[in-house]
């Protein structure tokens, strides 16, 4: 195993960098989108509502891979072409964004109804209320599994090996098939996940204990 | 305390991971014994690949020219009545499958190499492709020197030769690669790259089913196939080999060759049957 790290370190790396700056761009897009479709589903008007709501059913109940296809070979043909990396970035946070929509969705509706209520009489609109009062409360409860989702998303991104991305998997790919070493570098590849999701899964309890 | 928990954690992943590593140390048995037993020899087959294995969707059958070699090559070591059991495998996992004993035999357009040879034995040549290319009609790229510029996108598939062979022909075109020559081919016409090189024999399947594309700039590497079983699998291997010299005399062997190859326009049927 360290034979894998002393002679591929560099393939490693690109990977290990690819994927961090992939987990990064869709972790940052997916939690916008994400609040945006979570606020629409309370919004008062209904159209909005059903908005979101195809938004969460559509994204979070076609796989992954199904999504990052798509957007590899189906839009390049048809609409403007973009390469794996960008294609399977983008996938990622489509999908990701429909499960922290229901996530942030559930935070707000645990809000007691009268914080709104309360913001409202005191002259606040519906958006500052939300915006000041209790999206910051919502979020604190939701910080446990929003600290899952993006755990899921940084594994998830896995999906770029798929689409010639150069992420870890796809270096592992390469690696384990130049070598035929596919233990060792399965390992290594393992290793590599981890160093990035334990520090961020110890961060997220760390938040949790601070805000709770 | 809490910090000795921490320690006692890590040092948990890696002796786990230790114990993992010496679980991989394989042994040695025979899988001829095996396969005599049980009358059946598991093969490790492509299922994406025309003319060599593709799936019929209809019927859920594996066809192709290494599918009916391998079944003649079953019945002359066990007998009209030996079963061949066919496995799914990519170029990516033919060899991790074939190490850990789910497939006994590899008949997977599988290139003889001498870095293969180290890991794996290979029988004879059963089939001598070579690399090419294959581009959209009225591409400029004509050869594999067209391909050899920044800018220009070379798709191959994970595991293959041709993916290693593209990288010293064209060092400077980049390469991807994909997971089967279905998600290559698609990638192909979603303009992801603009041409897609493996062995001839595969691409000629290819073209044949997608008149846009055509094979073009001749074969420029020698990609002889050979049958790959374990190493240490000598029985099997001598078998299989014996089993392949008699199909050439008795001439089973240039039926299924005509069979599959008989009607691909351009490609030379005597080039694939050296040995």
């Amino acid at each position: 195993m360290i034979s894998v790290f002393q002679q591929h370190g560099q393939e490693l790396l690109t990977g290990l960098e690819n994927t961090i700056l992939c987990s990064v761009i869709a972790l940052f897009f997916s939690l916008i989108i994400g609040s945006t479709v979570a606020i629409f589903e309370v919004l008062p008007s209904k159209f909005l509502r059903i908005i979101g709501k195809i938004y969460i059913e559509v994204f979070r109940n076609i796989p992954l891979l199904v999504i990052g296809m798509f957007f590899y070979v189906v839009v390049p043909q048809y609409v403007f072409p973009m390469d794996g990396f960008t294609a399977g970035t983008i996938g990622l946070t489509l999908y990701t964004s429909s499960f922290i929509a229901e996530t942030v969705r559930a935070g707000i509706q645990a809000v007691d109804g009268g914080q709104m209520e309360g913001a409202r009489a005191n002259g606040l609109s519906f958006m500052q209320a939300m915006w000041h009062i209790v999206l910051p409360q919502a979020f604190k409860y939701v910080i446990p599994p929003l600290g899952n989702q993006f755990i899921n998303l940084v594994k998830n991104s896995s999906v770029l090996a798929f689409v010639a991305g150069f992420d870890l998997m796809y270096q592992g790919d390469m690696i384990a098939s130049a070598t035929f070493d596919t233990f060792n570098t399965y390992i290594a590849v393992g290793i590599l996940y981890l160093i990035i999701t334990l520090p961020l899964s110890y961060y997220m309890r760390y938040l949790e204990k601070k805000l709770a | 305390m809490k910090r000795l928990r921490k320690m006692l954690l890590v040092a948990g992943i890696f002796i786990l991971g230790g114990l993992l590593g010496a679980c991989s140390s394989s042994k040695t048995q025979s899988t001829w014994n095996e396969d005599k037993a049980n009358n059946t020899i598991t093969w490790g087959v492509k299922a994406d690949t025309r003319l060599f294995g593709l799936m019929d969707v209809g019927t859920g059958q594996i066809k192709g020219f290494d599918i009916d070699v391998a079944k003649a090559v079953t019945k002359k070591i066990l007998g009209a009545k030996g079963k061949a059991k066919f496995v799914q495998v990519t170029s990516k996992t033919r060899i991790p499958l074939l190490k850990n004993g789910n497939i006994n035999a590899i008949i997977a357009t599988m290139t003889i190499t001498p870095d293969r040879e180290k890991i794996v034995d290979f029988s004879k040549v059963y089939f001598a492709a070579g690399q090419s290319l294959l581009v959209k009609k009225g591409s400029s790229i004509k050869n594999v020197k067209d391909l050899n510029k920044a800018g220009t996108t070379v798709l191959a598939v994970k595991g293959s030769t041709s993916a290693v062979n593209i990288k010293k022909s064209a060092p400077n075109a980049k390469v991807l690669e994909l997971e089967d020559y279905a998600q290559a081919f698609t990638a192909l016409k979603s303009g992801q790259g603009q041409a897609l090189t493996t062995d001839n024999g595969i691409l000629f399947g290819i073209a044949s089913e997608n008149p846009g594309y055509h094979v073009v700039g001749g074969t420029f590497t020698n990609e002889p196939y050979g049958i790959a079983v374990d190493q240490g699998q000598t029985e099997l291997k001598n078998k299989i080999n014996k089993a392949l010299s008699e199909m050439r005399k008795d001439g089973t062997y240039q039926k299924l060759l005509q069979k599959w190859f008989g009607n691909v326009a351009g490609f030379n049927l005597k080039e694939a049957s050296q040995q």
